[in-house]
C-alpha cells in the first residue's frame, strides 16, 4: 500500500484515552463503548480494505440525544469523529483515524414508520437499503435506488454517499428519492432538513448533506419515498461485434425518446468472466454485451422493447434475446451482478474504478483503457452503467507484488483523469473518500475547492468530523505532488457490487 | 483592480452606473469584486418574472443578467443542455422542442399572476427559485434536474460544481444548495440542466365531483396505483369557468389526473385507473392530448389567478394533512386549488392581516408543512416573513450565507432579514 497523508495525530488525545472513555461512559451505556484492541479490530477498515487504521475508541450510540452529546463533547475537547454505517463503502469514507472516536451507528436499525398515504418510509439510518423494500413489497411498493450491495449497505450510508445503482437512469440516485433527514452537527445541534412536505423552502441543506460523505453532519433519521412497483419488467440481452456499435445503440435508444429502467454494457472480458462464473447464457463471442430493461405496463414495455430491437438491429447487433419470464430476466442480471467474484477468479486482486463519462464517449474511453492496459501490462474488464454514463473498470493485479499494486494505482488514476478530460466526473456513485481525494484537483480548481472547504469550516470550524476525507490535505491544488490512488480487494467478496 | 479587470469595466461600462448588464463572466466577476471591496449591496435580476417574490430589500446597484444569454451546448442524446443563466426559458424550450425534449419539472409561469402575460423568466431565475410544476411528485423538482453550474460568489470568485453527466458525486452537491437560494449565495452564470424526452402522448381523466374529501381520495388512489400518473389536481367550483370540456357540464368542482407515455400504454392505464377509482355516479371525461395540454398549461401558469389583485399563498403539506388544513383555512375568505396530487395548495386570500397570517402559519406548521407568501399587499410586505425558518436553521443559513457571501452583498435580505 502506498502511503497516504492523513490529518496529524493529536498525541494528547491518545494519551488521554482513559479519561475520554470514562467521559463518554457518562453519555452512553458502558457496554456501548469499545476500546480493547480485539473489540475494535472489526472497525479498522471499510470495504476499501487496503487501508486499515485502528480508531482510538468505538462508540455505539442508541439514540439521537446520545449522538448529540458525544459530538458536543468531542467538539468541546477537539476530538476527531469518524461516522460509520454498515462499513460497505468503496472509497474509504469511514476509515478511522488513530486519534478518533469512531461513531458506529449500528444500533439505529429500526424502521420507524411506513406511510402509504404520503408514500414514504421513516427509518433509522442503519437499516439496510434492501430492508426498506422488504418492508413495503407485500403492498406492491419498493425503494428505487439499488446499489448492488443493497443487502448489506445502510440507508444512512446511502445518503452520505448519494449512492446510485443500476436503475438510477430512470429513477435517480439517493438524492432524488429522499424526502428528509434528521442530522446532528459537530457542535451537537440536532435538526431536520426536508420532511414529508416536498421541497422545503430555504437553502437546500438536504441536498447539501446528501453525498457529503460524513463531513458535515451525522445522519440519525431518514425519510425516503417509495414507489409502486411496475406491472411488468422485461429485459433484452443484446450482443454487438464492436464497442462502437454498442455505444451508438445506447445513444440512439436515448435519442429516440426511450428511457430504460436500466441499461448496462459489459466488454468481452467481463462477459466471458461473468458467464463462466454464473452460467448466465451470455453471448461470449460478442465484443460488447448489453442488458436493457424496461418497466411499466405490459403495453408500454412491449412498445419500448420493439423499438430497442429495431435500433439494435440497425446497429449491427449480433444476438438478441428478450426475457420471457421474471426468472429469465433475473438470470440476465445474475452474471452482471457477479462481476466482482467473477474477476476474483481471474486474478488475486482487483481494483474497481468509478468514473462517469458522457454516454457518447464510451468507445473512446474504452479504447484508452485498452491502451493503458497494454501500457501497464495489467488486464482489465469493464462494466458500464451505459444509461447514465457510469463506468466501472476492474483492474486485475496481485496485491502481494508491490510493483503490481503501484502500477494499478497509476493505471486507475490515468483512467479517472481521462474520464474528467472527456467531460465526465471522478466518481459517479462510490464517493471520493480517501481513494480519489488527491485527484480532486483534476476536477476542480482552487476557487471551487476553497468554496467547498469554507462550507465545511462554517459547519465544523475545527474540522473534527471525518477529517482527511474528500479534500486534499494541502490547501492549494498547485501544491499537490504525486497522485496516490489506492485500491484493493473488497472486505466482503460475497456482496454484489456496483 | 488588476489590468484584466480594468479592461473588463472599460469594455462595457464604468462602475458609476446603477444597473450593470454584463456579457461575460469576467465582467460579472469584476463587478462583484468591486462591490465586495466597496461594500455595495447588489440586486440580482434576470427577466423580472419573479422579482416580486421574496422580501423587499435595499440595494445600491443592480446586476442584470438579461444580456448574459445563449445556449452554450445542447446534446440531446446526452440528455443535457448547457446555457447562460440569463437565457429566457422560452428560447430554451423552443430549442428542446426541435428534438422533442423537455424540462420535465414544468417550471411555474408566474407571468399571468404578476403581469397578466406569460413570462416564464430566465433559466437562472427558474433555478434560483425552485418552483416546480404539476409533475413534481413524479419527476422531482428543479433541483433534481440541475447537473452543474458555474457562478460567482460574493467575493467575485468564479466557482463551479457538478458537470454535465447525470451521475456525479465528486464533492459537495452545491448545485442543489444554490437551487432555490434566490440569488443570495452566488450569481449563477452557467447552468447544465438535465433534459428528458417528451412523452409520446398525454391524456387526462377529469372527474366531476362535489367534495374535497372525495377529490383527495381520488388523487390518493391515483398516486398509489401502478398507473404512474404525472399530474393530479383539484379545482373547486369557483374556478370552473376557466375550464370547459366537451363531455362535461360547466359547473361544479373537478379532479383531474394526467397519464402520459406511449399511445397504447396511456389508453390502457387510463382504462385501468378509471376502474380503480371507482367513481360511481361522478361523471368522467377523458381529455384528448390537445385539450389535456391546454389544461395543464393553464395550471402551470396559474391562470386562475391571472392579474390577481389580492394575496396569494403557496402551502405545501404532506398529502395526508391537506383535508384538515383546508378545512381550518376555510374560516378565512379564501379561494384555493390543489396541485401535486394533494400536497400543494395555492391559496388566494382577499383580506389579510398580520394576525391572520400568523394563524395560517400555525395551521400549516401543525400540518407539518410550510407556507410561502407569493403575493401580498405592499403595506404588509415590510412587516411579514415571506419564508418561514426556525432559529436553528436560521443560524445554519447565516453560516452558509457567510461562506459564499461574507459581506452580504448578493440580494441581502431577499429571503430572511439579516441573511
Amino acid at each position: 500500500m502506498t502511503s497516504l497523508q492523513m490529518p496529524k495525530v493529536d498525541k494528547s488525545i491518545i494519551l488521554n484515552k482513559e479519561k475520554i472513555v470514562s467521559d463518554i461512559g457518562k453519555i452512553v451505556n458502558k457496554e456501548n463503548i469499545l476500546s480493547d484492541e480485539d473489540q475494535i479490530k472489526p472497525y479498522e477498515t471499510d470495504a476499501l480494505a487496503a487501508y486499515k487504521q485502528m480508531p482510538l475508541v468505538v462508540v455505539l450510540p442508541e439514540n439521537v440525544q446520545e449522538v448529540s452529546s458525544i459530538l458536543k463533547y468531542c467538539n468541546d475537547n477537539k476530538i476527531k469523529v469518524v461516522p460509520r454505517g454498515a462499513g460497505t463503502g468503496l472509497s474509504g469514507g469511514s476509515l478511522p483515524l488513530a486519534d478518533c472516536v469512531l461513531l458506529a451507528m449500528g444500533k439505529f436499525n429500526k424502521i420507524l414508520e411506513v406511510d402509504y398515504i404520503n408514500r414514504c418510509v421513516v427509518t433509522q439510518p442503519c437499516v439496510t437499503n434492501l430492508a426498506i423494500t422488504n418492508e413495503v413489497q407485500d403492498k406492491g411498493f419498493y425503494y428505487a435506488p439499488d446499489p448492488s450491495s443493497q443487502i448489506a449497505c445502510s440507508i444512512g450510508g446511502n445518503v452520505a454517499e448519494n449512492s446510485g445503482g443500476v436503475h438510477s437512469l430512470k429513477y435517480g440516485a439517493t438524492t432524488n428519492n429522499l424526502l428528509g433527514i434528521e442530522v446532528v452537527l459537530m457542535d451537537g445541534t440536532i435538526t431536520r432538513f426536508g420532511g414529508k412536505a416536498m421541497d422545503a423552502e430555504g437553502y437546500d441543506f438536504l441536498g447539501l448533506m446528501t453525498g457529503s460523505e460524513g463531513l458535515l453532519g451525522v445522519i440519525t433519521e431518514v425519510i425516503v419515498k417509495i414507489l409502486k412497483a411496475p406491472e411488468v419488467v422485461k429485459a433484452a440481452l443484446i450482443g454487438f461485434q464492436t464497442i462502437e456499435d454498442a455505444g451508438n445503440c445506447v445513444a440512439q435508444i436515448i435519442a429516440k425518446g426511450c428511457i430504460p429502467a436500466g441499461m448496462e454494457i459489459m466488454d468481452k472480458a467481463l462477459t466471458k468472466a461473468t458467464n463462466d462464473f454464473s452460467k448466465a447464457g451470455y453471448p461470449t463471442d460478442a465484443e460488447a454485451m448489453m442488458i436493457v430493461e424496461f418497466d411499466g405496463t405490459e403495453h408500454e414495455v412491449e412498445s419500448y422493447i420493439k423499438k430497442v430491437q429495431k435500433i439494435a438491429e440497425e446497429n449491427n447487433s449480433s444476438s438478441l434475446r428478450i426475457s420471457k419470464s421474471d426468472e429469465e430476466r433475473l438470470k440476465f442480471w445474475a452474471g452482471r451482478k457477479a462481476a466482482f467474484p467473477a474477476c476474483g477468479v481471474l486474478a488475486p486482486d482487483y481494483m474497481c474504478m468509478d468514473g462517469s463519462i458522457p454516454r457518447g464517449k464510451l468507445a473512446e474511453v474504452l479504447k484508452e483503457i485498452t491502451r493503458l492496459s497494454k501500457k501497464f501490462d495489467l488486464p482489465v474488464a469493464n462494466a458500464f452503467h451505459a444509461g447514465d454514463g457510469n463506468l466501472h473498470p476492474l483492474i486485475m493485479f496481485d496485491a502481494n507484488n508491490e510493483e503490481s499494486l503501484r502500477k494499478t494505482e497509476e493505471f486507475g488514476a490515468e483512467i479517472l483523469k481521462y474520464c474528467v478530460k472527456v467531460g465526465g466526473a471522478l466518481t459517479g456513485e462510490h464517493g471520493v473518500g480517501i481513494e480519489k481525494r488527491e485527484l480532486m484537483c483534476e476536477a476542480f480548481n482552487d476557487n471551487d475547492i476553497q468554496q467547498q472547504l469554507t462550507i465545511k469550516v462554517a459547519l465544523d470550524p475545527n474540522s473534527l468530523l471525518n477529517p482527511g476525507k474528500v479534500y486534499p490535505i494541502l490547501r492549494k491544488c498547485a501544491e499537490e505532488g504525486r497522485v496516490h490512488v489506492h485500491g484493493g480487494k473488497t472486505k466482503f467478496p460475497d456482496i454484489p457490487r456496483f | 483592480m488588476s489590468m484584466g479587470e480594468k479592461q473588463n469595466f472599460q469594455t462595457f461600462q464604468d462602475f458609476n452606473q446603477s444597473i450593470f448588464k454584463p456579457r461575460t463572466i469576467e465582467e460579472v466577476s469584476a463587478i462583484i469584486k468591486e462591490c465586495y471591496k466597496k461594500n455595495i449591496p447588489l440586486e440580482i435580476r434576470g427577466l423580472n418574472s419573479k422579482k416580486k417574490i421574496g422580501r423587499n430589500f435595499q440595494s445600491e446597484k443592480t446586476l442584470d443578467l438579461s444580456n448574459y444569454t445563449g445556449i452554450i451546448d445542447y446534446k440531446p442524446e446526452e440528455l443535457y443542455i448547457k446555457v447562460r443563466a440569463g437565457t429566457p426559458l422560452k428560447e430554451i424550450k423552443l430549442e428542446l422542442d426541435k428534438h422533442n425534449q423537455q424540462l420535465a419539472f414544468e417550471p411555474i409561469d408566474f407571468g399571468p399572476l404578476f403581469s397578466g402575460k406569460n413570462n416564464e423568466g430566465s433559466i437562472g431565475g427558474v433555478i434560483s427559485c425552485n418552483f416546480a410544476g404539476p409533475s413534481r411528485f413524479k419527476v422531482g423538482s428543479a433541483r433534481d434536474h440541475v447537473l452543474g453550474f458555474q457562478g460567482v460568489n460574493g467575493k467575485g470568485e468564479i466557482i463551479k460544481s457538478g458537470g454535465t453527466v447525470v451521475k456525479n458525486v465528486t464533492g459537495y452537491d452545491l448545485s442543489k444548495l444554490l437551487t432555490g437560494s434566490f440569488g443570495t449565495l452566488a450569481v449563477l452564470t452557467e447552468l447544465s440542466i438535465k433534459v428528458l424526452p417528451k412523452s409520446f402522448l398525454n391524456k387526462t381523466i377529469v372527474i366531476e365531483n362535489p367534495h374535497l374529501r372525495k377529490a383527495l381520495g381520488y388523487l390518493n388512489s391515483a398516486l398509489l396505483s401502478s398507473s404512474d400518473p404525472s399530474g393530479g389536481i383539484f379545482y373547486p367550483e369557483y374556478f370552473r369557468s376557466h375550464f370547459t370540456f366537451n363531455d362535461l357540464t360547466t359547473e361544479g368542482p373537478i379532479t383531474a389526473i394526467r397519464v402520459e407515455g406511449p399511445v397504447e400504454s396511456v389508453d390502457h392505464r387510463i382504462k385501468k385507473l378509471c376502474k380503480e377509482l371507482n367513481t360511481h355516479k361522478d361523471k368522467i371525461a377523458i381529455l384528448e392530448p390537445e385539450q389535456s395540454y391546454i389544461f395543464w398549461e393553464k395550471t402551470r401558469s396559474l391562470q386562475v389567478f391571472s392579474e390577481l389583485k389580492n394575496n396569494l399563498l403557496r402551502i405545501v403539506v404532506p398529502a395526508s394533512e391537506t383535508f384538515e388544513a383546508i378545512n381550518k383555512l376555510k374560516i378565512y375568505d379564501i379561494r384555493y386549488f390543489i396541485d401535486w396530487g394533494g400536497s400543494l395548495i395555492w391559496v388566494q386570500i382577499d383580506s389579510v392581516s398580520l394576525k391572520i397570517l400568523r394563524n395560517i402559519k400555525e395551521i400549516v406548521n401543525k400540518a407539518s408543512g410550510y407556507l410561502t407568501i407569493v403575493k401580498i399587499e405592499e403595506n404588509l410586505k415590510a412587516s411579514i416573513d415571506v419564508f418561514t425558518i426556525d432559529p436553528i436553521k436560521y443560524k445554519i443559513s447565516e453560516k452558509i450565507k457567510k461562506s459564499f457571501d461574507p459581506k452580504r452583498i448578493l440580494n441581502p435580505g431577499k429571503m430572511y432579514s439579516g441573511i
